[in-house]
């Protein structure tokens, strides 16, 4: 089960401006290698998809396989031309989808 | 650091040589894996070492389970020449995908950076693809540390 | 041990250690400075309390590679800080048959809770031992919340834990060893401290104090502070607590280790935390 995101974003910047975006959310990324006391595979179970949109359209995504590490970061960049909100979603292998938006504003 | 065309030959000799002896390893296995996965990324086209796309990894990883590793790509990112997909592999897990990432020219930058697991000291591979089908590789050697001890 | 076969035991145990504590390999503590986001400079390294054996106390911190360093540089890339945001749930969440959360009676814990992590563990008079902010917080639940105790380790213990001690980050560690018998609970750590236990023969000062700066394997020993607790470790990528910590070293010295919140390792805990004295509290730490 994913925890709350965070998620890292300017609340203003100059049109045209290209930021860097961070994020992190809790997520044991359980890769499906462990055993675990009584000898049987642990399931795996990862955060697998990664997807940033900005105002409904996909700016950058990621595909995450188990050996991304736990509490996945992800840090990418976007560039804003006029204000609006970015949507941050993370799939989990059960098909669960975590959301979170933040609004950005244009200086000036 | 890219690796040479020879860099890559002395590989496959070396992988060929094992199956010949007959000698399995997962790490002969997983080289293999790797150049497969980057012909079914690329679409079977060559990749140019190096160029603009740059791997940063740290020469020594504290602790495999989290090692940074950030890719880039020197790209216009315009409608008409934007970087659309890197792959990032690793050559000595027991699987060699890590992630992918896809950009748009929306994202302004061709640049990602996450934290990966490395089970051992190994190769680190990054390919990425134009969205005219222009291919890159680049790899570096990562030494993945055995603590001491502590809980 | 028989007198006898001490100096066998203590020459076998030293070359247990000089086998894996390379002689040859020694690195200096990074020489960086901890300012968290830029602005909150913290103590890493200062002046040790008198009576210390060391004369200088550094922060494990300088210990790690530039990577693990940078991560607890900034709050938002300090994955410790999930913990504390986990924690400060925790903190608001009602529970138990009195219907309060820890909100109830503390309110904002930058200001209620200021101060606690850096004076910890603290003199009970009611349990007649010191009392530790895990231990703190499960009186609170089951005298005032009427909710149960947390089990070592469990549900909000960690994020709890870190959630109230991060509200004094970058104050200095100070115990007061005046009240009650913490003064006999100090000797009592130092004793354990000093003491060799397990088949490897090690005692916390063999590494830590005799060894610090050097490698095992390659791990850079550090001096065995403890102002970063619960601190989060890249190797099980999760808040790790201080007895958690202290049973996984006696362990690898091959050695039954003591329960959680013990006397012994309570003793151990006001011993460690006075040896950090002016240090800044770290939690949550990053480490390997």
């Amino acid at each position: 089960m994913a925890g709350k995101p965070r998620v890292k974003i300017p609340k203003s910047v100059t049109a045209g401006d290209v930021i860097t975006i961070k994020t992190l959310i809790k997520h044991k990324m359980e890769s499906g290698q462990r055993k675990d006391k009584e000898g049987n595979t642990i399931p795996r179970d990862i955060i697998n998809k990664f997807e940033a949109s900005f105002n409904g359209s996909v700016v950058f995504s990621a595909d995450l396989d188990p050996a991304v590490s736990a509490n996945p970061y992800i840090e990418f960049s976007a560039r804003v031309e006029e204000a609006g909100t970015f949507m941050m979603k993370w799939t989990d292998d059960a098909g669960t989808v975590t959301e979170f938006s933040k609004d950005i504003a244009i200086k000036g | 650091m890219n690796i040479s065309r020879r860099a890559w030959l002395s590989t496959s000799a070396a992988a060929t040589a094992a199956a010949f002896f007959g000698i399995s390893g997962s790490a002969i296995a997983s080289i293999e894996d790797v150049e497969k996965l980057i012909s079914e990324f690329g679409g079977g086209a060559t990749a140019e070492a190096g160029g603009p796309l740059k791997l940063t990894t740290p020469e020594i990883a504290e602790n495999g389970n989290s090692v940074p590793v950030s890719v880039s790509v020197e790209s216009p990112m315009t409608d008409d020449d934007y970087v659309e997909s890197i792959l990032v592999m690793a050559g000595d897990n027991p699987s060699p995908d890590i992630a992918t990432f896809h950009f748009t020219p929306a994202s302004g930058v061709a640049k990602a950076s996450i934290r990966m697991r490395l089970a051992k000291t190994q190769d680190v591979f990054a390919v990425a693809k134009t969205n005219s089908g222009k291919l890159y590789k680049v790899s570096n050697n990562v030494k993945v540390t055995i603590g001491g001890c502590g809980g | 041990m028989n007198r006898f076969l001490a100096p066998f035991a203590i020459a076998a145990s030293a070359a247990v250690v000089a086998s894996v504590v390379s002689m040859t390999v020694f690195a200096s503590p990074a020489d960086d400075a901890l300012v968290i986001d830029g602005e909150l400079e913290m103590t890493t390294r200062t002046t040790s309390i008198e009576g210390h054996p060391l004369s200088e106390v550094i922060s494990g911190w300088h210990y790690r590679t530039d990577d693990t360093r940078t991560l607890q540089q900034d709050s938002f890339d300090n994955p410790g800080m999930l913990g504390v945001e986990e924690g400060e749930v925790y903190w608001n969440t009602v529970e138990g048959t009195e219907g309060k959360s820890c909100a109830t009676c503390h309110d904002d814990a930058s200001v209620s809770m200021a101060g606690v992590g850096s004076s910890y563990p603290k003199w009970s008079e009611k349990l007649g031992k010191p009392i530790n902010v895990e231990l703190q917080i499960n009186q609170c639940r089951t005298e005032n919340m009427g909710a149960e105790a947390y089990k070592f380790d469990k549900e909000g213990q960690k994020p709890l834990t870190a959630y109230i001690k991060h509200q004094s980050q970058g104050e200095p560690v100070a115990l007061n060893l005046e009240e009650g018998e913490m003064q006999q609970w100090w000797e009592r750590g130092k004793e354990t401290y000093y003491q060799r236990t397990g088949q490897l023969n090690l005692s916390c000062a063999t590494c830590h104090e005799d060894n610090n700066g050097k490698y095992i394997r390659a791990d850079h020993i550090s001096q065995g502070n403890v102002n970063g607790f619960p601190t989060y470790r890249l190797k099980q990528s999760n808040l790790i607590s201080l007895h958690n910590r202290f049973r996984g070293c006696i362990r690898d010295t091959r050695a039954e280790y003591p329960a959680a919140f013990s006397d012994e390792l309570m003793g151990l805990e006001v011993y460690t935390t006075w040896r950090g004295t002016g240090l800044s509290v770290e939690t949550p730490a990053v480490r390997q």
